[in-house]
């Protein structure tokens, strides 16, 4: 450990970008895929250039994989210096088992109140009154990604909500091309099927069950039609034999598929592959049904050190992070959209200006994370990943499960 | 099953004389090409291929171009060699920003394995002889207890394992995976242990007491000369096993503690753009490298280790 | 050393003792301890933090209501009976092949243990790799004109239990195939001797005489695999994740998962002691009975 710690300072002296007794501060996240990285390093770069050091603790695998491995060390008492988690309560345990370092003071002297928008991200950090953590940038799941290629391909018109992409599906399947990209991860399964429950139930069925935790809408007509959708859905994505969302995004990228129903972090994938919005791939929020974004994201916490030279430092990156000028570079790289609704996205593109647009109009719930227990979630996911995968499982039963669990969540 | 036993000692003393005795059993051999030669040697070369074919690929894929992998087949020897992906595997594939590649994880992987094997090695040995030599009441009681636990799925004792070694401040450091590794190497390796030392002529022991040397004085002066090679046997294990480790080193240490097979599974399952697939299987190969190389250099003492550990009972 | 009068037993044997704590310390903390700690917090409710408030047997309901978990303990059973039969009957056929006085003995035995000095995580992913559609086995076959040919076991649901049995097998073969050979060396000469002179077809005499006289090896194997097998999960994590779908799930990665995952300790806990119930029922009886029923005098 000392080893790594001098070895780290030294090189950090070499490049000549840090005072030689900089506090360093491990920052685990979940960020690696190439535009991921990108934007990671803008937050390492900031925070380095300080004068403090930034240790990348990436754990690659996604969320699922990563969670586990910040969990087990923060509850076995070798807590990281600040670790991403996603806005909600994912962390809300270890939050009141008193393990993570409140942020109150910071975020009162510097009026995060008042710029972060929506609040409702700053109030899934807090807790009794008291914040706990940084958003740091705003996902929205509600996305369909489409490639002009596969379309051109299949002569079709590039569609422009989710019946016509259904309608135009078995011509993409003639002309050899997957209709919807898929990857087989748990979370892309039932965060799919979250997109399809919003556009195609509405906001205030999703609020119903989401929220309020009603099994009866959850049983009801309007998720029937959800379930339906979803098993068409099925049909479509049959072949993509892929693992991670950004393989199933490379599939769209080369005009392989059709479309994939993914979250705006994809947007990063195109800009990485140097895709042009509008040109070469289109984007629907709402799917085109229904034009609401949930306010997602992730959020960094940072667990109790017991060190006040590293609080200081903690403190400084959790200032740092939701500066406009690293809220900017970062959103730009990652595809996301800032917490902040006082920063100016010039560069943003398209897609992101669409999203932008929906979230100053209002047309935003708050996500799956923020609402359900990780605990509900995985059962979510359980089953949507049954269901996604295997045509033995029928709609109607599929909602019948999907209704009792709604009925135990907590 | 006591001829495993007296092989490993003939071992240790002539090589010539253990050939002798570990000679084949099966009926006589008949002329070379017969029927049953041809049935016999076609099976044996059927399954050698489905053994070899996996290894084969990995090394084929890992120097060939990803344009070449994307073009021809898995199975075809490559057009171009090139060692470039093992460059990257080693020295340059990323998790994050971290781009040095299993590098890392080999390093860690050797500071973890070296002191555990020592450590497991070393309490096992003295567990394996107590238990063998210095029977006390109640010994038996621990050792089924022991042996049972080596059956208990892992799963079972992960979280406590996590919570002890939080209290007792070790969690995520490199020695408290070195005892983790030790606790659960412990039940196949004190068997191991205890059936050697109970093999051995106890004459030999009565011999040395009567000569009044104590327990550590037999363990040190009697004991551990020989047996020579029930301790390789016992490195080879355990140097394989805890270079193969996946579950203990993702639960119990820090992404920069992280061993090698992690690391593996890290760099293969984040994909920054496209698959690079020949990058995969180079580090799969740097990653199996060492327990391979350990294999057959050890070659028959493996073999008999592993004969010797779990037959005898 | 008599001095005293009556030996005191705590004293007696004293080194062996204190060489013995590392052992007892495991036994009792590790084995015992941290195992009956599971059992009992799998009564509370505990989430991310374990605390005792006890619920009775709510998890074990939910446990056995979740499809998941019924997967799993379906895919272990598969999975186990068939991995058991045919390491058991490949291992030993092999050995008894190479017990043939046959040439090369010693390159045949290194090529079909080699494997078994992998770790599954390699295991899994060189086949994987193998079994990729896109440019594995089925791609190769198509190449030579069958067009048609599809072989995805890892894309397909109901197959993929079997591409986790191709490689398991790979990995593992060459040890039941060493220990079986063991054993076969063990065997008497005058044995073969005897069947010889008596015309019992060399068949007849592994099937009624050499098997049953090899029934502690095989005895050993059997508990060896199966307590693998329980474990299972590093195969499973490299090669399929548990997918496509749910279809290659066991109980040791519902255990992961709801432990670590899910932030559901007490949900992991009742799935680990089912687990830990399995190994009592079938292992221990076999397991005593080879090791504690032999003590030496």
């Amino acid at each position: 450990m000392k080893k790594f710690a001098v070895a780290a300072t030294f090189a950090a002296a070499l490049m000549g970008t840090t005072a030689i007794h900089a506090t360093e501060l491990e920052v685990t996240h979940w960020w690696t895929s190439g535009g991921e990285a990108a934007a990671v390093a803008e937050f390492a770069r900031a925070f380095e250039e300080a004068g403090y050091t930034w240790i990348d603790g990436a754990i690659a695998g996604g969320g699922g994989t990563a969670r586990p491995v910040m969990i087990s060390r923060i509850t076995g008492g070798d807590p990281m210096g600040a670790t991403q988690f996603n806005h909600g309560r994912q962390a809300e345990e270890l939050v009141e088992a008193g393990l993570m370092l409140d942020l109150t003071e910071v975020a009162e002297a510097e009026g995060w109140r008042d710029f972060i928008h929506p609040t409702s991200l700053l109030d899934s950090c807090t807790l009794d009154g008291r914040i706990y953590c940084v958003p740091v940038n705003i996902h929205s799941w509600q996305w369909l990604w489409l490639s002009h290629k596969a379309f051109e391909d299949a002569g079709v018109p590039v569609p422009t909500n989710w019946d016509e992409f259904a309608a135009a599906a078995p011509a993409l399947e003639a002309a050899g091309k997957i209709p919807l990209a898929m990857g087989n991860q748990p979370w892309q399964s039932s965060g799919a099927f979250g997109v399809l429950a919003i556009a195609i139930a509405g906001s205030e069925a999703w609020e119903a069950v989401n929220i309020d935790k009603n099994a009866d809408v959850a049983g009801g007509e309007e998720y029937a039609r959800v379930f339906e959708a979803a098993a068409a859905a099925r049909e479509f994505r049959k072949n993509s034999n892929v693992q991670d969302w950004n393989q199933a995004t490379n599939m769209v990228i080369t005009g392989q598929a059709g479309g994939q129903i993914m979250g705006d972090w994809a947007q990063g994938e195109f800009q990485v592959a140097g895709q042009v919005a509008g040109e070469d791939y289109s984007c629907l929020p709402g799917l085109g049904v229904n034009e609401i974004i949930s306010t997602g994201g992730d959020a960094f916490y940072f667990p109790k050190l017991n060190d006040p030279e590293k609080e200081a430092a903690q403190l400084a990156l959790a200032s740092l992070m939701v500066s406009p000028e690293v809220q900017v570079a970062f959103n730009l790289k990652k595809g996301s959209l800032p917490i902040r609704g006082d920063v100016d996205l010039e560069a943003a593109n398209d897609c992101m200006k669409k999203g932008l647009e929906i979230l100053a109009g209002g047309n935003i719930l708050p996500d799956g994370n923020q609402t359900l227990s990780p605990d509900t979630q995985g059962q979510i996911e359980d089953l949507m990943t049954e269901f996604w995968s295997s045509d033995s499982i029928s709609a109607e039963d599929a909602q019948r499960r999907y209704a009792a669990i709604i009925a135990q969540a907590d | 099953m006591t001829d495993t036993a007296l092989d490993i000692r003939a071992s240790a003393g002539s090589q010539a004389r253990a050939e002798a005795l570990t000679g084949p059993n099966g009926p006589k051999p008949r002329p070379i090409i017969s029927p049953r030669n041809i049935m016999i040697y076609g099976t044996l070369f059927v399954v050698s291929v489905y053994y070899l074919l996996p290894l084969y690929v990995m090394i084929m894929t890992s120097v060939k171009g990803m344009p070449e992998i994307r073009m021809g087949n898995i199975f075809s020897p490559p057009l171009e060699i090139t060692f470039q992906p093992w460059v990257k595997a080693w020295a340059e594939a990323c998790t994050g920003l971290n781009c040095e590649g299993l590098s890392r994880g080999f390093w860690n992987s050797v500071r973890i394995t070296i002191p555990s094997v020592i450590v497991s090695i070393a309490i096992a040995s003295v567990n394996g002889y107590a238990l063998a030599n210095w029977r006390f009441k109640g010994a038996n009681i621990f050792f089924t207890i022991l042996i049972f636990g080596a059956f208990v799925p892992y799963q079972v004792m992960l979280y406590p394992i996590v919570i002890l070694l939080r209290e007792a401040g070790l969690y995520g450091s490199l020695t408290g995976l070195v005892i983790v590794h030790t606790i659960f190497g412990m039940p196949i390796l004190t068997l191991l242990f205890r059936n050697y030392f109970s093999s051995l002529p106890e004459e030999l022991f009565k011999a040395a007491r009567v000569d009044g040397a104590g327990f550590w004085g037999i363990y040190f002066k009697i004991m551990l000369p020989m047996s020579l090679p029930i301790f390789v046997v016992a490195m080879i294990l355990q140097i394989t096993g805890i270079w193969n480790d996946f579950l203990f080193g993702v639960v119990y240490t820090r992404p920069e503690n992280y061993p090698m097979t992690v690391q593996l599974n890290n760099i293969v399952n984040s994909v920054q753009g496209v698959k690079e697939y020949n990058v995969n299987m180079a580090a799969t190969v740097l990653t199996g490298l060492v327990p391979l190389i350990v294999y057959f250099v050890s070659g028959k003492l493996f073999v008999r280790g592993i004969a010797a550990g779990a037959v005898k009972g | 050393m008599d001095r005293a009068g009556r030996p005191n037993q705590l004293f007696r044997n004293l080194n062996a003792k204190i060489a013995s704590i590392p052992m007892v310390l495991t036994a009792v903390v590790i084995f015992t301890g941290a195992t009956l700690w599971t059992v009992v917090y799998s009564f509370t409710n505990s989430r991310l933090l374990p605390r005792l408030e006890f619920v009775g047997f709510d998890q074990y309901e939910r446990l056995w209501s979740s499809s998941r978990w019924i997967v799993s303990i379906q895919n272990i059973m598969i999975y186990g009976t068939l991995s058991l039969t045919f390491s058991l009957v490949i291992g030993f056929v092999l050995a008894a092949f190479l017990d043939q006085k046959v040439r090369f003995e010693n390159t045949f035995r290194t090529i079909f243990l080699y494997p078994f000095a992998l770790s599954f995580i390699v295991t899994g992913l060189v086949w994987q790799w193998i079994l990729n559609p896109e440019f594995g086995i089925q791609s190769v076959v198509r190449s030579w004109g069958w067009e048609n040919f599809v072989f995805d076991p890892l894309y397909n649901q109901s197959l993929v239990l079997y591409g986790l049995l191709i490689a398991g097998l790979w990995q593992g073969t060459g040890l039941v195939m060493c220990l079986m050979l063991a054993g076969l060396r063990g065997i008497d000469e005058e044995i073969w001797k005897a069947s010889r002179v008596d015309g019992i077809p060399v068949w007849k005499t592994y099937l009624f005489i050499i098997i049953p006289m090899m029934r502690p090896v095989f005895i050993t194997t059997l508990v060896l695999i199966a307590s693998g097998i329980v474990r299972l999960y590093d195969l499973v994590v490299a090669q399929t994740s548990g997918g496509p779908g749910i279809a290659s799930e066991v109980p040791a990665k519902y255990v992961y998962d709801s432990l670590f995952l899910r932030q559901n300790l007490a949900q992991g806990f009742a799935g680990s002691t089912m687990m830990l119930l399995t190994v009592l029922i079938v292992l221990i009886p076999w397991a005593y009975l080879e090791f504690g029923g032999k003590k030496r005098d």
